[in-house]
């Protein structure tokens, strides 16, 4: 069952019919099993990765260090919760070390993204300071790596 | 110019001249490559590079580094249930080639005759020849499941049969032993005092339960050469890296060899094969789930089809049977490639009992093999087209 959710991780346009095959299971299970998962939520949607600056888009990202300070009531939960509701965030964790909140964000310009920062999260009255990381450039996202896929090279028969 | 009558005597390899065609056929899909699809997972290469940061481009001992001896030694008895001490049991070869050559020369004198299990990897007869041996065909039936049985050996066993030489899980077949058939064997080498060389390079790569050993069984550790190796399991074939385990009697025969010929194995692809067993299980077990994704689908492919398939349940390749078509497997192999830019190896090519199968290789991606299957579609239904009127005069 595990393997249904990797391989859809890896590849979500597989079919039920094609995971079966591939997993010697029945194609119906395999529907059944997806369909569970989606409405338990353990899938929790499919999309593709977009590679932006292939396309043409200048996005620009941004890592956000935040550290809270907690008043009485209010957890972390809440200020990430509050926060996380934003669009421009795609990541938002609570972390070890030096500071608390840990935010991906993403907007079209550095000054959108520096306005956002100065405009909704630092006045937020449990922050006690930010610090601003534009990312210059993607290596690996979401376990895809950026870079050209290494060619075949073996001969073509081996006997 | 003079060349020795023994490598005179060598066969062609004749199949490489006529698929050396093929890499000029831009779209071809090749099920004819017997290594993995696989680049050597990071880590392993990232550990090498690391290893010729620091300097580490010498000899080794000729028995290969005791780090990695040692590991070998506890990896082949989680694998096999067999102890081989990492001193002088367990020697690191270049390659499970080496292993073969080794093996066949330490216990070979002229005129000893050594049976050859078949259908079978294409460098046993050779090895036996060089050694001055005289290799004897076994062959293993698609009826028993290409499964080698006490009687087929019997059947060749002569006064001067020295050694047996199989290979479970098999290419080309992808045939496995498991212990109850593997049983019988190790009674009659135990019967007959014959030495097995075990070519257990495809091990890791079994389907259905663990790999058994033939060394595993009561008196067989020391009547069993076990060759293993990095190639198939971690894909590892460019690094040229395997061992031989057994009694330490032979194993010190074959470091003879070893010594003056190979002195030792390369010391970049050692290291690699340390963080390989040292890290490099979870990097095997994903290729090894991969590669049974990709045998469901080309097993049921054939079979759909009407190429008749018995199931392979090791190695990572299919063997279905083209009589139906009418055609021998060298034309059905050949057509394939010239009309349809498909490679398969015509099962000839690996002896008797390979007569009338092709050789398909899975260690390719899953959507070249789906393509394949495709154009293999086409080409039989273009062979039906043309033997349709011929049956049509019959009746
Ligand atoms: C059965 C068998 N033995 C040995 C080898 C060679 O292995 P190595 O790369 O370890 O020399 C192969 C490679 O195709 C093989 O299929």
């Amino acid at each position: 069952m595990r393997e249904v959710l990797e391989l859809l991780e890896k590849d979500a346009r597989l079919t039920p019919k094609e995971i079966a095959e591939q997993t010697g299971m029945d194609e119906a299970e395999v529907a059944n099993f997806v369909a569970a998962m989606e409405a338990r939520g353990v899938i929790k949607r499919y999309k593709a990765i977009v590679d932006w600056d292939k396309f043409g888009d200048e996005a620009v990202y941004a890592i956000i260090e935040v550290s809270v300070s907690l008043d009485r009531g209010v957890g972390y939960d809440s200020i990430a919760e509050r926060i996380s509701k934003f669009p421009e965030v795609v990541n938002c964790m609570l972390v070890s070390g030096d500071h608390d909140l840990n935010l991906l964000i993403k907007g079209k310009t550095m000054k959108e993204l520096a306005f956002f920062v100065a405009e909704k999260i630092a006045p937020l009255q449990q922050v006690q300071h930010t610090a601003t990381h534009f990312m210059l450039r993607a290596y690996k996202t979401e376990g895809e790596i950026m870079f050209d896929r290494e060619e075949d090279k073996r001969l073509v028969v081996h006997p | 110019m003079k060349i020795a009558n023994k490598v005179k005597g060598l066969p062609p390899s004749g199949i490489r001249k006529f698929f050396d065609l093929a890499s000029s056929i831009p779209d071809v899909i090749s099920l004819g490559v017997g290594e993995p699809d696989f680049v050597t997972p990071w880590r392993v290469r990232e550990a090498s590079i690391y290893a010729l940061e620091r300097g580490y481009t010498t000899y080794t001992s000729n028995w290969g580094l005791l780090e990695l001896r040692e590991l070998i030694s506890k990896y082949m008895f989680d694998a096999t249930g067999v102890d081989y001490s990492p001193k002088n049991e367990t020697l690191v070869t270049t390659g499970v080639s080496e292993g073969i050559d080794l093996a066949v020369r330490a216990i070979v004198d002229p005129g000893d005759e050594v049976l050859v299990v078949e259908p079978s990897y294409v460098s046993y007869r050779p090895c036996v020849i060089m050694a001055g041996g005289t290799p004897v065909s076994v062959s293993a039936s698609v009826d028993n499941d290409f499964k080698v049985t006490r009687e087929d050996l019997e059947a060749k066993i002569t006064d001067r049969t020295t050694a047996v030489i199989m290979n479970y899980p098999n290419n080309p077949t992808g045939a496995i032993m498991p212990r109850k058939d593997l049983e019988e064997i190790a009674d009659l080498a135990v019967e007959r005092d014959l030495m097995i060389i075990s070519d257990e390079v495809y091990e890791k790569m079994t389907y259905e339960g663990k790999h058994a050993s033939i060394a595993s069984f009561n008196g067989m550790r020391d009547n069993t050469i076990a060759l293993n190796g990095f190639s198939k399991a971690f894909a590892m074939t460019g690094w040229r890296l395997g061992y031989a385990c057994g009694n330490a009697e032979v194993i010190e025969a074959m470091m003879k060899v070893h010594q003056y010929t190979m002195l030792c194995a390369p010391i970049t692809a050692q290291m690699a094969a340390i963080e390989a067993l040292k890290n490099g299980q979870d990097d095997m077990r994903q290729m090894i789930d991969e590669y049974n994704r990709r045998r469901r689908v080309i097993v049921k492919g054939f079979n759909d089809l009407g190429l008749s398939c018995f199931e392979p349940k090791g190695a990572f390749y299919a063997f279905p049977s083209v009589k139906s078509t009418g055609l021998t497997d060298e034309q059905f192999s050949e057509r394939l490639l010239y009309e349809k830019h498909v490679i398969a190896v015509p099962g000839s090519v690996f002896g008797e009992s390979g007569v009338g199968h092709l050789r398909c290789s899975y260690a390719t991606s899953m959507e070249q093999i789906k393509e394949a299957l495709g154009r293999i579609a086409d080409l039989l239904q273009e062979i039906q087209k043309e033997q349709a009127p011929k049956i049509r005069t019959k009746s």
